[in-house]
Order: structure tokens, then sequence, then C-alpha cells
């Protein structure tokens, strides 16, 4: 029991930080400490992640099987909660200016973060629904935060419903698996798929919980909910939906295929692939009419997924590798794109349409250029890292015999290099018209600038994530 | 000193970072600043690459300079030159500082200016010296971001569609030689250049959704590096955005792109394509001999009737390039000679040309040939350099543009007689059109109210043609300077060509492919 606890450790001291500081704070000043709160919770995020990073070694399973602490669940933990502390530092200045920064909002992220973490540990359907619920009952309240506004409300509704449309979808997938393979651990499961071909249930178990899956990481086909959910609510959430719930969601994914059924690689590659395929396409070409950048980015998310997915449709550890690397790449590129919009406003009121953008260059120099490195960058042009993240599935793809996936892999980054290029053209080549101001606040510009100095300076050695992500990768993928 | 080659490529980036780290301000002060900065960064660029020059040995057909040092994903940092690369790293290096002095007029946004040309030298130099395959992509591509840059943010008047087109094009061209590399990876294990170029890839018959190919993975290995390159040359037919981006981009733009960015595709081909895939190569030649040909005429013909001087120039480099390819896929020791003469030849020529534009689109900001007429009256000075360079464009002997002409042609003329003379009515037409741009221009009667008072060439821009003319010059009269420094790495890498085609039954396997 004690061994069960520690190794679940991180997880429950995160829970408990959450409902300690919840009523803490509910008794003494309410909103008045949320700055406090949002603080308090971005250095108990940064502090677990330097927890986890450092402590722990090889695999530990608690609860007979249910939980898994292995290097792959820190490598995304680590990924998650850098994340999520980022997200709630930037987030503070608009929050608090458009009087919308209430202290439940980084206690719920808190939350979420805890589901997330379950998430990717999962070593069991029960412990993957739960941590998958308690994240998404968290982001379903975190959506609608800003209760006044009709967008904001729609885009939680939406969110609530399809989330639950997709939960259901992903219970019945759990169910049919367990009537067929009679367990519910990962484990069971392997041994019931065997080596030779799955029997027809779970095969049906396997595609619903794709389905479910790929609602999460916003997957094409099931990415609608997707930019309206970006777009109605308040940046910083939008924000946040981009970056630690897909690694966790990615997380998740290569968790149940490669644990669940590692050893029915070939029924489930064309799944994915076929996802990626789709992901990659229509991210490009629907992205290219937006004129809003928070629709844009959700497109281009879709986008991203779908070469996330290209990593795990390879079905090997160097599938997984690149996976890693590229959600982590993925997710700084986000957070920096993110900052930027953050930062986009019109006498003091947000604006995001794109064209409001036009000649920002000679006004903000700075900005500019760090955008200009980002878009690049996510468009996938070398040097930057979003090379990078993209050569690495490339060469998990080709290298699991997936070439015609590669090819229409970086066909579809053309096409969507395009609208990457719209946005540095507004800001370089065009005509001063608008007065939009990007008024950074020191902090929103350090995480713009950050970010894109890191997509520069990777390229000397990807910071050394490359060995902790392929210890992750060997450690799901045996 | 053993990473030299490393202290050339990255010098203008230092250069660059000087600048954008420490230059403040916008004011006529700050503008000559930068200007002399970017002007000193490509200057020792070129005194430090002479080392590299002078430290060659032409004898030694394997890589020199060579420096390799672990990097990240299992790549290597490996750069080295052979006597096919060295010549384009001291063409870039060469070329640089005058690009950077004809910019000396420009007063938008300077710095950005010269940080981009800075950025795009050391990608230039990186693509050369490059031998590491993902190293070499990396900067082949990353040329295209300050490249968009130039002609986006100080190009003419459609230069937003001309900026797309150019990168989109070429963007597209490229990522299918990613997918052909990432496969050679997986195939050979590494993607160390030197040790691919000693890799045989599969020649075997490959059986794709029904349709069976000769010289399987070496044919689609080369089909996907065609693209790429075949867009950056430009070959014909997908040479439509070189004549956009040409017009819109501004002056220097246009030099750096004609002289020094079209020639990574002709290296490409001889780094990769030929010596890579010989048995793909040898299958595809006789496709890739008549695009040349056809390029040559086609682009020629529609270069006679532009108006645009710098689009007849643009299309003029087309043709041009269609030599080099020709001479390229030949592949034989005259024809590669002639291809590499050709390439570092067209570099001070077209370079020396799109200056000549620049110099009269300077004094009457347009470019259209109807605007001049009778130049030589004021302009003689100017008459007599843009005289010069006309020659030198259409092929007159004792220039450099002659050499490179001749020898693909007589490289060609052994392997396929009629695209050879098909090719040279290409002469021909060449000068048709360059003489008839020189006489529209320059010749006749000054008649035109708006020229009355046009000046000659400042100091300036005459110290800038005249290295340009002498190098024409010496090239032309004494072209074993390049062949020798040339002539043993391309002998080798025929030598090796005329092995594995040897070696490989065409016959053998079409009948096989006929017994499917």
């Amino acid at each position: 029991m004690t061994a069960d606890i520690n190794t679940m450790l991180p997880e429950i001291v995160l829970a408990l930080y959450a409902m300690v500081a919840l009523i803490a704070i509910v008794y003494t000043g309410k909103d008045a400490m949320a700055r406090l709160s949002l603080w308090m919770t971005s250095i108990v995020f940064v502090g677990m992640a330097a927890w986890i990073a450092t402590s722990g070694e090889g695999t530990s399973v608690a609860f007979g099987g249910m939980f898994v602490d292995d290097a792959f669940s820190r490598f995304a933990k680590v990924t998650i909660l850098l994340s999520a502390a980022a997200v709630l530092l930037m987030s503070e200045e608009y929050m608090t200016r458009r009087d919308l920064l209430r202290f439940e909002y980084p206690l719920l992220v808190a939350l979420a973060a805890v589901g997330m973490m379950v998430m990717v540990s999962a070593g069991d359907l029960m412990a993957l629904y739960m941590g998958l619920e308690l994240q998404s009952l968290a982001l379903y309240v975190v959506a609608s935060l800003r209760r006044d506004n009709v967008k904001s409300t729609e885009a939680g509704l939406k969110y609530f419903v399809l989330g639950a449309l997709s939960s259901g979808l992903l219970l019945y997938g759990a169910s049919l698996t367990y009537g067929y393979a009679g367990a519910t651990l990962f484990t069971g499961i392997v041994d019931a798929a065997g080596d030779g071909p799955m029997s027809l249930g779970l095969i049906f178990g396997l595609v619903f919980l794709s389905v479910g899956l790929a609602f999460k990481v916003s997957a094409a086909p099931f990415h609608m909910w997707t930019p309206d959910v970006y777009e109605g609510a308040p940046t910083p959430v939008t924000a946040f939906f981009a970056t630690a719930p897909k690694v966790a969601a990615m997380g998740l994914f290569a968790r149940v295929m490669h644990d669940a059924f590692g050893t029915s690689v070939a029924d489930w590659q064309q799944i994915v692939a076929f996802l990626a395929v789709l992901s990659m396409f229509l991210g490009a070409i629907a992205a290219i009419g937006q004129t809003d950048i928070k629709r844009l980015m959700a497109y281009s998310s879709i986008a991203h997924m779908g070469f996330a997915l290209m990593g795990l449709a390879a079905g090997t550890a160097l599938g997984v590798q690149a996976m890693l690397i590229y959600m982590a790449i993925y997710v700084t590129m986000n957070i920096g794109t993110f900052a930027f919009i953050l930062s986009m406003n019109k006498e003091g009121q947000p604006v995001t349409n794109i064209s409001s953008l036009n000649s920002l260059a000679s006004r903000e120099p700075v900005q500019a250029l760090a955008m200009l490195v980002l878009m690049f960058s996510l468009a996938g042009v070398p040097p930057m890292l979003g090379f990078f993240g993209k050569y690495g599935v490339l060469v998990a793809a080709v290298d699991a015999g997936l070439s015609w996936l590669a090819i229409a892999g970086v066909i579809a980054s053309v096409i969507g290099a395009f609208y990457y290029l719209r946005i540095v053209y507004f800001m370089y080549f065009g005509e001063a018209q608008d007065d939009i101001s990007v008024k950074a606040t020191p902090v929103l510009k350090l995480f713009l600038v950050g970010s894109a100095a890191a997509m520069l300076l990777g390229v000397i050695n990807l910071f050394g994530i490359e060995a902790p992500a392929a210890l992750a990768a060997a450690s799901l993928v045996n | 000193m053993d990473n030299l080659l490393s202290i050339v490529t990255f010098l203008p980036l230092l250069g660059a970072l000087i600048l954008a780290l420490f230059l403040r301000g916008d004011d006529e002060a700050a503008q000559r600043n930068a200007k002399w900065v970017a002007l000193w960064a490509t200057a020792a660029t070129f005194v430090f690459s002479i080392f590299i020059l002078t430290g060659f040995d032409a004898s030694n057909t394997g890589f020199q300079f060579v420096e390799e040092h672990t990097w990240l994903m299992g790549l290597t940092y490996k750069m080295g030159v052979d006597g096919i690369s060295v010549l384009f790293v001291m063409l870039t290096t060469f070329l640089m500082p005058l690009v950077i002095a004809s910019c000396w007029g420009v007063t938008h946004r300077v710095k950005e200016y010269m940080i981009a040309f800075l950025l795009l030298e050391t990608l230039m130099l990186g693509v050369f010296c490059a031998l590491d395959m993902v190293l070499f992509y990396l900067f082949f591509e990353a040329g295209l971001i300050p490249m968009f840059l130039i002609i986006g943010i100080w190009g003419g008047a459609n230069r937003i569609y001309a900026s797309f087109k150019f990168f989109l094009y070429t963007f597209l061209g490229s990522v299918l030689m990613l997918v052909a590399m990432v496969t050679m990876y997986i195939e050979a294990g590494t993607t160390d250049i030197p040790t691919l170029l000693s890799f045989e890839f599969d020649s075997a018959v490959l059986d794709l959704f029904g349709f069976h190919i000769l010289g399987g993975l070496q044919t689609l290995l080369f089909l996907a590096f065609f693209a790429s390159f075949a867009v950056k040359m430009p070959m014909w037919p997908v040479h439509t955005w070189l004549p956009d981006a040409h017009v819109q981009a501004p002056t220097a733009g246009s030099v750096v792109l004609a002289a020094i960015l079209l020639k990574m595709g002709g290296y490409g081909f001889l780094r990769f394509s030929l010596p890579m895939f010989p048995v793909g190569s040898e299958i595809l030649s006789p496709l890739v001999l008549w695009m040349s040909a056809i390029a040559i005429v086609y682009t020629s013909l529609v270069a006679l009737v532009q108006e645009d001087m710098k689009k007849l120039i643009a299309y003029s480099s087309v043709a041009h390039m269609g030599f080099v390819t020709m001479g390229i896929f030949a592949a034989n020791q005259q024809g590669v000679d002639g291809a590499i003469f050709q390439m570092i030849s067209h570099g001070f020529i077209s370079g020396a040309l799109f200056l000549c534009v620049g110099v009269i689109y300077d004094r009457m900001h347009t470019r259209d040939i109807d605007a001049y007429g009778g130049l030589v009256n004021r302009m003689p000075a100017y008459a007599l350099v843009f005289m010069f360079f006309t020659m030198a464009n259409v092929g007159l002997p004792g220039t450099s543009g002659f050499v490179g002409e001749f020898l693909t042609i007589i490289g060609v003329f052994q392997v396929n007689t009629w695209v050879a003379m098909v090719a040279a009515t290409g002469v021909i037409l060449s000068a048709g059109y360059a003489l008839w741009l020189y006489r529209r221009v320059v010749m006749g009667d000054l008649i035109k109210e708006s020229l009355k008072t046009i000046t000659d060439m400042t100091r300036l821009e005459r110290a800038i043609f005249a290295p340009l003319v002498v190098m024409t010059l010496l090239l032309g009269i004494y072209p074993s300077l390049v062949t020798d420094i040339i002539g043993p790495s391309v002998s080798a890498l025929v030598q090796n060509y005329d092995v594995a085609v040897s070696a490989f039954d065409a016959a053998a396997q079409t009948a096989e492919i006929a017994a499917h």
C-alpha cells in the first residue's frame, strides 16, 4: 500500500494542493487571492515538474497495474506541467484586465493537470477513464469561464456536449474491449489479444477507443469542436487547450495503443495513419480561409496533431520517440504564439483579426521577429526546431514502411506553409493602416521571445530532450 | 585552421548578429554603419575563403578541410569541400561584397536588408560545404526565408505574389527531396554524404501500385531529388517562378538569385543525383537532355518578346541553366566540366547584367525597354560595360560565357547529337535577344525627354563592375583556372558513374518488365 501511494505521490500531492488551496481561499480572500493562487499554482507546477524529472527510475506500477510510473509518463508529465505553468503565468495580465481572474481558474487547471497526469500513467481502462474525465470536467468549466459572454458559454457547452459524446464512444469501446478481453488491465488486454489476429469484438473495441481518443486530440474527422472552442474560449484558456491537454491526449493515445494493443500494431496502424493523413490535410486546407488567428491556430493544431499521429502510426519505439519530441516542440511553439496573441489588442480590447497585424514589424520589430521565427517553425522550415520535429516523424514513418504517409505529410506541410506565411506577410509586407498595439507585458514578452529563441538555439542539441524521449519510448514499446 | 569552413560559413552570420544586437536607430548614420558592417563582414569572409582556395589540393579528389561533430537525431555536423564545391564557395564569397556594395543607395529598412543578405550568405555557403544530407537540406531550405523576405519587403509592386510563388514553389520541390533523403537514411543507415557517395542504392525492378519501375529505388529517388533541383535550377517547365521573382526582387536580390541561388540546383545534381543514383540518372537522362534543349530554345524565344529588361534576363538565365543541366546529364568529362564552368561564369555574367539593369533602374525607376534608347550618348562607360556583358551572355569567344556553352555542347554531342544541335540554335537565339535588347536600350538617338539628364555610372558603380569584368575576361582567356581545379574531381565522378552504369543491364530489366 505504501509503495502504491509512493508511486502515485505526485498526483496525490497535486490533488491535495488543489483541494486545500480551494478551501483555504474560499474561507479567506476569494478573488482577492486570485493572483496569489495563480502564482502559487504555477510554482507548484514547476516544482512538481522538477521533482518528477529528477526522481523516479525505471518502471513501477501501483494498484495492481492500474497506475504505471515509467519514463514515458514522466516525460509526458514534465511537458504537461511546464506548459500548464507557462500558460497560467501568461494569462495573468489578460485575465486581470478583463476581470476574469477568479481564484478557481488556476485551481481548475491544477485539477485538470492531475487528470492529465493520471491519463498518461493509466495502466487500466478504469484509470484511463477516470483521468480523462477529471481533466475534461475541469476543462469544460474553464472554457466557459467568461459566463456573461455568449461565445464563451457556447464554447463551453459545445465542448461539453461533444466531449460527452466522445467519452460515450470511448466508454463503449472500453466496455467492448472488456467484454471480449475479459480484463480492464492493459496487460490483460494484451494477453487476450495475443499474437494472432484479434477477435472481431476486440477490433470493435479498439476502433471505438480510437475514435474517443481522436476526439480528445482533435484529429480529423473528429475535430469539429476545435475551431469553435478555440475561438470562443478566453484566449488564455485557448492557449491552455492548445498545449497541455494535447500532450496528455497524445500520451494516452500512445499508451493505449502500445500497452493495450501492442501486439497488434497492424490492426491500429491503419486507423492512426488514416487519422494522421486526414488531419494534416484538413488542418492545412481549412486554415487557409481563416481570418481569426485563434481559429487559424485551431486548424494549425489539427494539422500538427496529424504529424504527431504520423509518429504514432509507425508503431515503433522510434515513432513514439519522434512523437514525444514533436509534442514537446509543438507545445513550446504554441506557448510563444499564444503569448503573442494574448498581447494583441486595440485600445485595451483584444483583437484576433489577422489583418490587424498589418505592418506590425515597423512598430514592434522584436515581437514581429519572434513571431516570424515561430511561424516558420510551425511551417516546418529549417533551421527552426519545427523542422526537426517533422523530420523525426518522417524518419519513423518511412522506417515503418509508411512512405506514402510521409509523402502525404510533406505535401500537406507545403499547403500549410501558406497560411503561416500569410501572417508573416501581414506583419512585414503590409501597408500601415490599422493601429493595433501589441503591448506585451514583460512576462508575455519573455515567453514569446524565449520560445522563438528556443526554436533557433535548439538546433544545436534539441536541449537534450532526445535522450529522455528515447528512454521514454523504450519504456513504452517493448 | 581545421575549422576554416565553419569560420567562412558563419562569419556572415556573426556580422548579422552584430547588426541585430548592437545597431540601434534608423537615421542616416545608423544606415551607413549597417552597410559598412555588412561590407566588412562579407569582405572578411572573402579573405578567409582565399585560404580555402590556396590550401586546396586539386589533385585530391576526396573531401578536404573536413570537420565533423556529432549533432542531434543521429545526424552529424560535417563540412568539407571537393573540386566540385570549392569554386561555388569562392563564387559566393567573391560576389557578396559586390552585392552589398550595390545596395549602397537603399534607404528602406537598411539594417534588416543587410541582415537578410548576411544570413543568406551563411546559408548559401552552408549548402556548398555541408557533407551531411540533412545539414545540406537545412541550409538549402533555410535560404528560402531571407529570400522570401527580400522579395516581399524590398521588392516591386507585385512583390507579394512573387514572394509567395517563390516560396511555395521551391518548398514543394524540396519536401519531396526530404522524403527521399529520409528513405536514403533508412536504406543506407547514414546521412553522411561521402559514405552515401559510395553506397549503391538498389536498382532492381520495383513494383509500385502495379507499375514496374525500371531502375527501381534509384529511379524514384532520382525523381524526388529532381523535383527539388529542377525547380531550383529552374528547368523548363517548372521555371515560371523565376521571372516573377526576378522582376519583383530588388536589384541585389536578383543578383544573388541569379548568380548563386540558381547554382544550388546544379550543384545538387552533381552532389546527389549523378553520383548517388547513376542508374536512375542514366535511365532518365534522355528526358532531362530534351527538357534542357527545349528550355534553351523555348525560353530564348520567350526572352525575345519581353518588354521588361529584368524579365528578359531572367528568361535568358533559364536558357543558360539549360546548358548546365544538359552538360551535367551528358555525364562525361567535357559535359560536367562545362556545366560547372557555365555555372561559375553565369554567376559573374548574370549578376553583372542584373546590376546593369539596376544602374538605370535607380536613375529612371522603370525597367521597360521602351522607356530607354540612345543611352550611349550620355552614358558611354555604361554602354561599354553593358556591351561587354551582353557579349559575354551571348557567348562571345574570349569571354567566359563561350567556354561553358562550348564545353557543354561538345559533351552532349557525344551522347545525343540531336540535343546538341537543338541547343546550338539557342546560342543564335541568345545573340538575337541580347543584341536586340542592347540596341533598343543603348543605341540610337537619345530622343526621350526624360533621359536627357541621365548621368553616367558613378565611381562606386564602376568599382563594382570592375572585378566582374576582370573575372569574365580572365576565365574566358584562361579557362584552365577553373578546369584544373574541378577536373580531377569531375573525372572521378564520371568514372564512378560509368562503372555503375555499365554494371546495370537495362535491356535485361526491360525484358523482365515486359515479361510481367
